[in-house]
């Protein structure tokens, strides 16, 4: 038989899960690129591994504290906007795409590769870097919580770490969306040629925000590897798909959209992943196999993606005059 | 946030249903994961994926070997034990009764083979180039790797020798590319659409050859006939059942860009549904390499696959430069509107375009099939960022460039392991996208115009 309360409860799970709110932080910063800015970037994978890696190769091969660490990985992020950004700013939105998904797998590339495996650890990743955080922890050992939500003093910690992160980063994002910097920044979205004609710096304006949605997508990495190792098979163009999914699912041009996206996405992800798994199991749907049944995931976001892009594309939470999409 | 009533009121059935549809499709989706869902078990997408092909399948089923023979004045060396590592894959074998060991392994690229020396018998060592070596593949899925144990004499390749088996290879690879890329340039050129599904179309031909050739065992010609008409086929179904809806609403380049995507990511899992994640391969894929040009050795396969791709190639050209439709298409490639309005039916010059641009996609995805070797579900994806790299360095929307550019990345990709490690040769490839970008966006045939 099912167990549905096994279904439910690890569904209920995702809702404050690590990884929820690493995806959102990584769709809330894709936000700040595509929905309010109108970058197109396909990279954010490549600003999650530098979080990841930037953290965790400061705190292996260095020794560095937390509070170096993160500040090892937002630069290395910086330094990737802006090697991305300056050639493909002045361009237009497609070869931002091309160049940002190519050289989010680039960077996925030299952390698989066997030369620096000293370093990265090659295909088999990192581990181990979590004693710094951990060190940090105020709460006592022992474990916490109620129903589902019950888990030791580390696992509080990450989650508390992690939507803390969203939360203040999520304020910042409506704080700089309603300043003067903000409306530049949307009208560089609706049109690029009338924000230059009252003598902005367009280029400008989009440098920073590809750095700062890409330091977004780096905070993001640090939190998504927390509950697991480092693998640069995490990393593939599909994890910037995902992001991609949530962001449109909630609404491009929002600051509620990614976060709630995020929620909605790993809920039903994780509710419908248990159901087909057990229902596979006791033989409800004889023509798959388990194997099957874990691709049918990313056939079914992938039809996702193209539905909420012909018929909603401006997401739960988004104005449809707040036009989602540059032309 | 305020925004949702004004739409909830305008039309609140419908993005309601909708809205019910798409979180279904999200979920019904299933998991690779243990029953046992524990706390952080939350199904990370990316990492499963890669699980699937990589898991070390059985060896049998692998089409590339590593092979040699383990000898000591001339009497075979028995239980002398041999590792093969790289990729993420290992593997081990004990030579036989007659000093002979056979390894298969998933993938054509290089690999660490490791002679155990304590497993030698007693006074007899590797005595010249180390008992590791880096082995890699040439045109053929088989490799001799020899040892040299006590005395012997080692034969190397000279630098000269070395660069001419490249520039063959990456000719080849390059031509290949160039079958694809043409397509998509074209579509990008017709329609405006970045075509990220493109990859999809180039495993489909691979696919249907898989499932006419081997499946159905018919002979490979006609599978191969056969996978390249229904490529074409599917290029059609694509135009007149999403794109060209998709142009009469009046979808903007951006949103059409993702739904590519989206159709990319859903196309490729079905065929990972359908047909798994192993590498299975086309008949005649480990031909041996029996024809020898000098330092170069090829086989049939080779041969065949390189004399295709320039007739095609010179089919297109001719096409474009010389017919009227071909006339045609560029003059929609160079502006729709004007195009148009000298009466030509814009609407059938980009159902042609996506027609023949799927039907050479399907024949660079056999083609591929046999460079690699080896029909996998995401094959086509592995080089999209090349296809669009080639598309990118001559030229968006212009098809020679695509040639052109194609050639470069071939050349670029095989040339650039003589210097760097073989698993990072795509960086090269992509590195210099990046760079040419930055002194020469217009890519190397296109015009200077304003794309900024």
């Amino acid at each position: 038989m099912i167990d549905w309360i096994t279904i439910f409860s690890n569904a209920a799970q995702e809702l404050i899960s690590p990884t929820t709110a690493a995806y959102a932080l990584a769709a809330l910063g894709l936000a700040i690129h595509f929905g309010y800015t109108g970058l197109l970037n396909f990279g954010q994978a490549g600003f999650m591994a530098l979080g990841a890696y930037g953290y965790a190769i400061s705190t292996l091969s260095f020794g560095f504290p937390v509070w170096a660490a993160v500040l090892v990985a937002i630069g290395a992020s910086v330094i990737f906007a802006l090697i991305l950004g300056i050639p493909t700013l002045r361009l237009r939105a497609d070869y931002l795409a091309i160049v940002t998904i190519a050289a989010a797998e680039i960077l996925r590339l030299i952390f698989t590769t066997n030369t620096f495996d000293a370093i990265t650890g090659s295909a088999t990743g990192l581990q181990g870097y979590k004693t710094g955080l951990a060190a940090l922890n105020p709460i006592p050992p022992g474990t916490y919580g109620f129903g589902p939500f019950t888990y030791n003093a580390f696992d509080w910690w990450i989650r508390i770490v992690g939507w803390t992160l969203v939360v203040l980063f999520a304020l910042l994002t409506w704080l700089i969306m309603r300043s003067p910097w903000g409306r530049v920044i949307k009208g560089i979205r609706e049109d690029e040629d009338a924000v230059r004609a009252l003598g902005k710096n367009v280029y400008s304006y989009k440098m920073q925000s590809l750095i700062l949605g890409g330091v977004y997508g780096t905070f993001a990495g640090m939190i998504f590897i927390m509950p697991r190792a480092v693998v640069p098979a995490n990393y593939q163009t599909s994890l910037t798909f995902f992001i991609y999914a949530i962001l449109l699912l909630g609404g491009a041009a929002t600051i509620f959209g990614p976060i709630v996206g995020s929620m909605i996405f790993w809920v039903l992800l994780s509710f419908f992943s248990g159901f087909v798994a057990r229902a596979v199991e006791v033989g409800w749907f004889p023509f798959m196999t388990q194997v099957q049944a874990g691709q049918l995931r990313f056939i079914l976001v992938g039809i996702a993606i193209m539905l909420i892009v012909i018929f909603r594309p401006q997401g739960i939470f988004g104005n449809k005059k707040e036009l989602a999409f540059v032309k | 946030m305020e925004p949702t009533q004004t739409v909830a009121r305008r039309s609140p059935g419908r993005w309601l249903i909708l809205l019910g549809i798409l979180l279904s499709a999200l979920t019904l989706s299933g998991i690779a994961a243990s029953p046992a869902m524990a706390e952080e078990v939350s199904p990370a997408p990316a990492a499963e994926q890669t699980e699937e092909p990589t898991a070390p399948a059985e060896e049998e089923e692998f089409e590339n070997f590593f092979t040699g023979n383990v000898t000591f004045e001339d009497e075979p060396l028995e239980g002398v034990r041999i590792t093969v590592e790289g990729n993420g894959f290992e593997a081990e074998t004990e030579t036989d009764a007659e000093g002979k060991w056979r390894i298969g392994v998933p993938e054509r690229a290089t690999y660490e083979v490791t002679l155990d020396e304590d497993t030698l018998p007693e006074g007899v060592a590797v005595t010249e180039g180390g008992a590791t070596v880096e082995a890699e593949f040439g045109l053929t899925g088989i490799k001799a790797v020899n040892f040299f144990i006590g005395e012997g004499e080692r034969q190397t390749t000279g630098l000269f020798a070395q660069v001419l088996i490249r520039l063959v290879n990456g000719l080849n690879f390059g031509l290949l590319l160039a079958l694809a890329a043409i397509g998509l340039s074209l579509i990008f050129g017709t329609t405006g659409l970045s075509n990220f599904a493109h990859a999809e179309m180039v495993t489909f031909g691979a696919l249907m050859v898989l499932t006419f050739g081997v499946d159905l065992a018919l002979p490979i010609w006609i599978a191969i006939a056969i996978a390249i008409v229904l490529s074409a086929l599917l290029g059609w179904v694509l135009d007149a059942g999403l794109w060209k809806p998709l142009r009469r609403r009046g979808v903007g380049l951006i949103p059409l860009m993702i739904v590519s995507i989206g159709l990319s990511l859903a196309l490729r899992y079905t065929y990972q549904f359908i047909y798994g994640g192993g590498t299975q391969q086309l008949p005649g894929a480990t031909a041996p390499s029996d024809i020898q040009l000098g330092p170069i050795s090829l086989s049939w396969i080779d041969i065949a696959s390189m004399t295709t791709s320039i007739v095609v190639l010179v089919a297109v050209a001719y096409f474009l430069l010389r017919t009227r439709i071909g006339k045609a298409t560029r003059a929609v490639a160079d502006n729709a509107s004007l195009a148009a309005a000298s009466g030509i039916d814009v609407d059938r010059v980009i159902r042609i375009v996506w027609v023949s641009g799927a039907a050479l996609a399907g024949l660079a995805g056999v083609l591929w099939a046999y460079f690699r070797p080896g029909v996998s579900w995401d094959m086509g994806f592995q080089i999209l960022l090349l296809i669009f790299a080639a598309v990118v360095l001559g030229g968006l929307g212009t098809a020679f460039g695509a040639l052109v550019g194609s050639l470069i990345v071939g050349l670029f990709i095989e040339m650039s392991t003589l210097w760097i490690p073989s698993d990072m040769k795509y960086v090269g490839a992509l590195v210099v996208l990046i760079v040419v970008l930055l002194f020469r966006p217009q890519g190397i045939l296109g015009r200077r115009e304003r794309i900024g």
